[in-house]
């Protein structure tokens, strides 16, 4: 009994930890053997511990002896754990710990590729950015457009980018090719995007050697992410010069579901009575919108989401025939019909392993009536997409997808001239398939490999062809990093050429970019250099897919958000070094699509006391090539410089659960003379100067939002 | 008496010996710790605070209070940093409170917590995250307030929101001054459940009132 009592207390007394106690001592040190200051350096379970010193030392008595674990843990590292054997003898114990993986840290495939995303540090732009941009209107092409690599076109729309056209560029929502992400529009007037800036949580522009998970874009990738679940239910309401607009979006109280829609219809016949127009608008044009989304959080991991819109559009104008001199006006009037549904599903189907699939369908037609013709022009698109994806390791990752589209053109012409009519009634169908293998390789958090492989077959052009893709990047240092890309890239020819006879064939363009970059919160710095090559080019000239071609040039960048308090700006510079043959060129020119000098400065300054936010966008862009067919040099004319400045301003106010904006901007405000090209008549006696259908245009709209959480009453900034 | 009887009786009487002294050794620990919170805004002295909390809370995996406490510091530091750390910082503090929650669901100072991380998150950049972020808190804070009706720091938390929103963004002293009013109320009849629970706020509450009320 007494034996028992003592041994007892003896148990008590050890587990007390009076007698043999350890000194634990040492120094903690990061990777660069450097001390780290602050790390807790402890018993695990126990309270014996403490954080070193300045110079990374430490000690301290552990009361337990025998098998223990020795834990290092410090913000921003990896915790360190160590079983260790503490016996009552001095322990020393001397680590150096490993910094934390995060996104800051490692490197990122920049070489032809700007971002905008909220999720994402270190992007270029912030979806705001893209409202707020002055000239852009609102237009998500319109603010990429002061980006460097694109070009200033007025007489059409799409992103012209590095010597490229238009139909160059792809736009791409959740992984589904958008057909015709332009409203339709008159001849040498550009129209804007069908889609609200709004929609998106990330862009991503490419402006070359882009991913293998997209295809049949020559020069470029414009891929938009669609929000996921919203904050909140809310509404809108928008009263603006141009028209109206309403939506709401209700998420479900569970914040797993929501379902949201818009409506909006805009005339500009009041405006054109008030702002003169050059062409004479014989039906003022018209548009009619209206679009449905739908998410579903399935799952933790899974998403479900629709996205669909449709639009109406209607106009009608006639402008002065260059071929007659007697006062005699072409008559062009449009009536559009456009629905895009575009339905996607994500989950984690295994420890690693991502799917994602998607299917979309549309179809746009056009009724197009001039003086003599009657012309209808439909376009459908279904298509059907499945990635999946593993992650190797803690950075790595491979991608492996296909996709089917399925698209059917079809064109008919009813005509007649001088008592004599015909009729034209063409279609055409094409069977696209795709897939890709791409795996984004770090060797090291500081080094990524991307290697990837693209192989495409289409019924019409009845080629099978692989186009390889590969990217290096690698950090310099905390904030700097430079990036290679190479990359071929096929496109079926433009639909323009749809139902030319020619022999069928991809065009095809190749990439090099070299590109360094350096960015920090508040500051952003790039610079690229680039070389694309163009082969199997459309010539109509001999029908040949003979056509070829070369784009050079230099991208820069800064953006600083900083120097000036309350001010944002950023500046963008291209030179573009191109010429091609293709189309009916006799030579190897610069196309008329093509500055050699193109810059932009992009100013934002909000004053706080005032709710107001204001900025300007001035743009240069130096003269363009036009042909002239009475000079025998072809293509060498040049169009004077074009120089344009638009403001815009925003004041904000919140009333109760309302917030509001009232948005204004103008285009060309200084008014200078814009010219895009010359057209000549058929006897190249009389010329026209192709420009805008008006010299400004100005914007005035209301726009209210309202929450129905209360707290949204709220934006805290708790700093 | 048996054998037995008095081994049992032994054992009984050395657990709850061994357990109240464990219970002192975590109050003590504990009182020592957030007394000196109370003092501290500096980050290095922060960061060793919470090593010291985290120590704390790898012995006493059924507390909520260190973790608490964890998470505070951690919110804290923020207020000494700029930019993207602000997250970094942010994450652990989530990490921790979320521990905190599971280990006592329901608790409004958890929420309270909960909503100024998410506030704190709003820093990084205001204008991109304003929205998303402040409604998230505000969420928070409103649960906070509805789990215990006399905690004043919830509205603690709504008054420095309030005041740091401009006025366009529906904020401004006008609106926080109620706020901060309110918290002081309660910040008068607030009895702390016992020496180591979160207590803290009050004096702030009355600077930012002296603020509200400067031109």
């Amino acid at each position: 009994m007494k034996q028992l009592f003592t041994s007892f207390l003896l148990l008590l007394i050890t587990s007390q930890g009076i007698w043999a106690q350890t000194k634990v001592s040492g120094k903690v040190l990061d990777q660069k053997k450097q001390p780290l200051p602050g790390v807790n350096v402890y018993i695990k379970d126990t309270y014996d511990g403490t954080s070193t010193a300045a110079d990374g030392t430490y000690s301290f008595i552990a009361a337990d002896t025998g098998e223990v674990s020795i834990v290092c843990s410090f913000i921003g590292y990896d915790q360190l754990e160590k079983k260790v054997r503490l016996t009552g003898k001095d322990f020393s114990f001397s680590p150096s710990m490993k910094e934390a993986l995060n996104e800051l840290k490692v490197v990122t495939i920049s070489a032809g590729t700007i971002e905008a995303s909220d999720e994402k540090k270190a992007t270029v732009l912030k979806p705001l950015d893209i409202v707020t941009t002055a000239g852009a209107q609102g237009d998500i092409v319109g603010a990429l457009k002061t980006l460097p690599g694109a070009q200033q076109i007025g007489e059409s729309e799409g992103l012209f980018v590095r010597g490229g056209e238009g139909s160059e560029t792809k736009t791409i929502i959740d992984g589904m090719v958008v057909n015709k992400p332009f409203f339709s529009s008159a001849p040498d007037i550009a129209s804007r995007g069908r889609f609200s800036p709004f929609l998106f949580k990330g862009t991503v522009f490419s402006t070359g050697g882009y991913s293998a998970q997209y295809g049949q874009g020559m020069s470029s990738v414009l891929a938009l992410e669609t929000q996921d679940l919203p904050d909140q239910t809310s509404s809108t309401v928008a009263v603006s010069s141009v028209g109206i607009g309403a939506g709401h979006n209700k998420l479900w109280k569970e914040k797993k579901m929501s379902v949201g829609f818009d409506f909006n219809y805009a005339n500009l016949l009041p405006y054109f009575k008030t702002v003169k127009q050059t062409p004479e608008y014989t039906r003022a044009p018209q548009f009619t919108g209206g679009s449905l989304n739908f998410r579903k959080r399935t799952s933790p991991t899974g998403m479900l989401k629709f996205y669909g819109y449709f639009n109406l559009s209607d106009l009608g104008i006639k402008t002065l025939s260059i071929d007659s001199t007697n006062g005699f006006k072409n008559l062009f009037e449009l009536n559009n019909r456009d629905v895009y549904t575009n339905i996607t599903y994500k989950e984690r189907i295994a420890e690693k392993w991502m799917l994602n699939i998607g299917a979309s369908y549309s179809t746009n037609v056009d009724h197009i009536k001039t003086w003599n013709d009657t012309i209808t022009s439909q376009s459908d698109m279904t298509q059907g997409r499945v990635v999946v994806s593993r992650g190797i390791g803690k950075l790595s990752i491979i991608r492996i997808g296909a996709e089917y589209q399925y698209t059917e053109d079809k064109f008919k012409l009813d005509g007649a001239k001088f008592g004599y009519s015909y009729h034209r009634n063409l279609s055409v169908f094409d069977n696209y398939s795709a897939e890709f293998v791409e795996a984004d390789l770090y060797l090291t958090p500081k080094l990524v490999w991307r290697a990837g492989a693209r192989g495409e077959y289409s019924t019409l052009e009845k080629e099978y062809v692989i186009s390889p893709r590969t990217s290096v990047a690698y950090k310099l240092g905390e904030l700097s990093q430079i990036s290679f890309a190479y990359g071929q890239f096929y496109q079926k020819p433009d639909r323009d050429y749809l139902f030319y006879p020619r022999i069928p064939g991809y065009n095809k363009a190749t990439h090099y970019i070299a590109n360094i970059q350096r960015v920090d919160d508040f500051h952003t710095l790039r610079a690229e250099i680039y070389y694309k090559q163009y082969n199997n080019l459309t010539s109509t000239i001999d029908s040949t897919n003979g056509g070829y071609g070369y784009a050079q040039g230099l991208d820069i960048f800064w953006r600083d958000k900083k120097t000036v308090k309350g001010v944002d700006y950023w500046i963008s510079y291209t030179y573009l070094e191109t010429k091609r043959k293709y189309q009916a060129y006799p030579k190897e020119v610069t196309p008329p699509f093509a500055a050699r000098h193109t810059a932009s400065l992009v100013f934002k300054k909000f004053f706080e006391k005032l709710n107001l936010s204001t900025g300007f966008t001035y743009t240069y862009a130096s003269g363009r090539p036009y042909y002239n067919p009475n000079n025998p040099d072809f293509m060498s004319d040049r169009t004077i410089d074009y120089h344009s400045l638009g403001i815009n301003g925003a004041y904000l106010r919140q009333i109760k659960n309302c917030f509001a904006v009232l948005a204004f901007s103008v285009t060309n405000v200084i008014g200078n003379e814009q010219v895009y090209g010359y057209r000549y008549s058929y006897d190249n006696q009389r010329s026209a100067a192709v420009t805008p259908p008006a010299k400004r245009f100005f914007f005035v709209g209301l726009f209210l939002s309202f929450g129905q959480n209360r707290s949204k009453e709220v934006i805290d900034n708790n700093n | 008496m048996t054998m037995k009887k008095l081994l049992s009786i032994a054992v009984l009487l050395s657990v709850t010996f061994l357990s109240s002294a464990q219970n002192k050794k975590y109050i003590s620990a504990m009182e020592k710790n957030v007394a000196a919170l109370d003092t501290t805004r500096d980050a290095a002295q922060l960061q060793s605070l919470a090593n010291n909390f985290e120590r704390i809370a790898s012995a006493e995996k059924s507390e909520w209070l260190p973790n608490y406490y964890l998470a505070y510091c951690y919110v804290n530091m923020t207020y000494s940093t700029k930019g993207d750390p602000i997250d970094t910082y942010c994450d652990k503090a989530e990490k921790f409170i979320n521990i905190a929650d599971s280990i006592s669901p329901n608790n409004s100072e958890i929420y309270t917590l909960k909503a100024q991380i998410a506030s704190a998150r709003i820093s990084v950049n205001p204008m991109s995250r304003g929205q998303k972020y402040g409604t998230i808190s505000g969420e928070l804070r409103e649960k906070a307030k509805q789990l215990d009706k006399t905690n004043p720091r919830p509205y603690y938390l709504e008054g420095t929101a309030f005041f740091y929103t401009p006025p366009m963004f529906g904020g401004g002293k006008d609106k926080a001054k109620p706020a901060f009013q309110k918290a002081l109320e309660l910040y008068e009849s607030f009895k702390p459940a016992s020496t180591i629970a979160p207590n803290w706020g009050k004096s702030s509450t009355q600077y930012f009132l002296q603020k509200c009320d400067e031109k």
